[in-house]
């Protein structure tokens, strides 16, 4: 039984059409590019080309180019890489779990979470390639039939398993977001004015037509996409954090790690969307598709995520105490006072204490301080995965090893090479496909507007299966 | 022999009318070729009598040859082909093979659904669509009555599609070349004349 609530707010404001979401959100595409950008990706390309130089170089000469040592053997790299595939988990979360959920908010945003979370990923995926070191062998890892008797990758490894969960996630994100963009490319395709335009997204809408027989096995297969990429994304990061939670560094080696990890790239992922998002909507000016209420919903699941996140952070704590181990209270301790002490503080501060101030509705429904916080948000993000890696590593069993990790030009501007790629992909993809899923937008159009709602219970309920006629809810 | 396609095309603007209209169309006998619409109306495919989706179906088989060929594999590899120690586990070591068995279950499900659906549907890089109306990916929905496959005359289905409310009722020919479009042909059109599969001529 579907149930839909008549005392929310409606999901698209300021009285639009059906014709006018068309329009608004084909505007964007079919218009010319604007100065700022212009500019901006301009800028995003600079930046991927002048990180691209130093990646270069980094490939010419090797890893040792980066600030790493003998004892902390894993840094920005995969402190990159973590950070990186958790914003690319917003994504699948908000049109995966929101859609089995049937949550009808998510239609405005998805597109373009889908779109960062498969940039995203890329990005990830470049700081796995850059640390293997020799990037051109990094097919070693896949398990391939070789001269050395083939030698299999060993499967008892969650390196192994990262590979395979980051490539599945990455390539099935990438099916999903692209089926989703089929009846919208279609409907491009036929407003299109340009002989090329009119070509090339004839090609990419792959003839779609919108026939009923389309549409039904279209969401059938949207609904089972759905229903695979919900564990897909928990797996995901949970292997990511058993390549920590596996070894038997002190710090690493705790149990938590996948609900923790994994609550954390929601959490880091929700405050990207919400820091695009509040770009995209204020620059392409759809301030009635995606609403306050919107980012609301958003800050909301901020708040839920960044309070688990805290919890974990106390948990991790408490069993340090708890089992007595001197090593592992001693990792905590170090990390806590210790000399990475501010990193630890930084990520305390913006991780846990600054999403609390989304308890206040006014804070909530400021457009400038959710900014703010999802910047700040995504800061904490990086320095938590910055003192989990470092701070476990710097401090080794032996005292004469121990050290303390400084980056060189190349860690920042590989860095900086991952932020060029992202943003050059993102403003290709808000400039040259729909910023918002046109065809979810207007499913929802009419379920979003009460009065209209109450017209609709005139269909007879005859035709409708029993599992699925709508029953109104009595607040 | 005459291939030519004749068909009745009526435009609805609003799903709940045109819901009633496939209602009352069907009642009177009339079959209805399909209808095009721009975003998805649920319970339309029920009215229309179409079989529920087996796409979750294709899913689950290619999702189990997914799991059969992980577990196939990691077993072959690490316990036959070349057996190593690791850690004191045994050789094949179930429980390790769970992250990598699911991850290959969904990569096959996901990618082996996708492509039925594209090829069930006909959907590809060179498909040229049949298009009836160039609104019903806009904001219309687009019913297509096929007149070669109804016995009752072109008059009378009009007046029904009337009667239930259709917004504009016209008749839409289909040559041969237009009813099967083919990708050249789609090709020298839109380039040499600037025409698009609907007959629209491009906007310069």
């Amino acid at each position: 039984m579907q149930v839909i609530s008549t005392v929310r707010e409606p999901l698209i404001t300021g009285g639009k059409t059906i014709k006018d979401v068309t329009e608004d959100i084909c505007k964007q595409v079919e218009g010319a590019p604007s100065k700022s950008w212009i500019a901006a990706f301009g800028l995003s390309f600079l930046l991927l080309a002048v990180g691209g130089a130093f990646l270069g170089d980094l490939f010419w000469t090797g890893i040792g180019r980066w600030g790493l040592n003998k004892t902390v053997n894993w840094a920005w790299d995969i402190t990159n890489f973590v950070w990186w595939v958790g914003i690319g988990h917003a994504g699948t979360l908000i049109s995966a779990v929101l859609l089995l959920f049937r949550q009808k908010w998510r239609t405005s945003i998805n597109r373009a979470a889908e779109a960062m979370t498969i940039f995203a990923v890329f990005c990830a995926g470049s700081f796995i390639l850059m640390h293997v070191g020799r990037t051109w062998l990094a097919y070693w890892c896949l398990p391939l039939p070789n001269t050395y008797g083939s030698l299999w990758v060993n499967f008892n490894s969650p390196l192994v398993w990262d590979v395979f969960a980051i490539s599945t996630y990455l390539s099935v994100s990438l099916v999903f977001w692209f089926i989703g963009l089929i009846p919208d490319l279609a409907t491009i395709r036929d407003r299109a004015t340009g002989a090329v335009s009119r070509f090339i997204y004839g090609m990419l809408s792959l003839g779609w037509d919108g026939s009923t027989k389309s549409w039904m096995h279209y969401e059938a297969v949207s609904l089972v996409l759905a229903g695979l990429s919900t564990p897909l994304v928990l797996s995901v990061h949970t292997i990511v954090s058993m390549d920590f939670a596996t070894s038997v560094i002190p710090g690493w080696h705790t149990t938590i790690f996948p609900p923790y990890f994994v609550a954390g790239a929601i959490f880091s992922g929700f405050a990207m969307v919400l820091t695009l998002m509040l770009v995209v909507r204020k620059v392409y000016k759809l301030e009635d598709y995606v609403t306050m209420e919107h980012i609301e919903m958003m800050n909301i699941i901020i708040i839920v995520t960044g309070s688990i996140v805290g919890i974990a952070y106390t948990t991790e704590f408490f069993i340090a105490w708890y089992s007595q181990v001197p090593y592992e209270q001693y990792a905590f301790l170090n990390r806590m006072t210790g000399p990475y002490w501010w990193a630890y503080w930084a990520m305390m501060t913006c991780n846990v204490i600054s999403p609390q101030l989304f308890w206040f509705k006014k804070i909530r429904t400021s457009l400038m301080m959710t900014f703010v916080l999802s910047i700040v948000v995504n800061i904490g993000m990086w320095f938590e995965r910055f003192v989990i890696i470092v701070t476990s590593l710097h401090r080794d069993y032996l005292p004469s090893s121990w050290v303390m990790f400084s980056p060189t030009l190349w860690d920042i501007m590989c860095y900086a090479f991952s932020f060029g790629l992202f943003f050059t992909f993102f403003f290709l993809f808000a400039k040259y496909f729909p910023v918002i899923n046109m065809a979810e937008v207007k499913a929802v159009w009419k379920d979003s507007n009460p009065k209209v709602y109450k017209a609709r219970r005139t269909i007879s309920n005859d035709w409708i299966p029993e599992n699925e006629r709508v029953e109104e809810v009595v607040h | 022999m005459e291939t030519n396609k004749h068909f009745l095309v009526g435009v609805f603007n609003d799903q709940d009318d045109l819901l009633h209209a496939v209602e009352h169309i069907r009642h009177k006998g009339v079959k209805i070729h399909e209808v095009y619409t721009p975003y998805p109306i649920h319970t339309l495919e029920h009215v229309l009598g179409y079989k529920r989706s087996w796409m979750p179906k294709a899913a689950f088989m290619f999702g189990a040859l997914g799991t059969t060929c992980a577990i196939t594999m990691q077993s072959w590899m690490l316990g036959y082909d070349w057996p190593m120690i690791i850690g004191g586990k045994s050789f094949i070591a179930i429980p390790d093979f769970v992250p990598v068995t699911f991850e290959t279950t969904v990569l096959f499900a996901a990618f082996g659904m996708s492509f039925t659906f594209f090829v069930s549907q006909g959907l590809g890089l060179f498909k040229v669509p049949r298009i009836f109306d160039i609104r019903a990916t806009d904001d219309k929905l687009v019913m297509a009555i096929d007149l070669g496959k109804n016995k009752l005359a072109e008059a009378d289905i009009k007046a029904i599609l009337s009667e239930s409310h259709a917004d504009e009722i016209y008749r839409k020919d289909f040559t041969d070349a237009e009813n099967n479009p083919t990708f050249m042909g789609y090709l020298i059109d839109l380039f040499n004349n600037g025409v698009t599969v609907s007959g629209r001529k491009l906007i310069r």
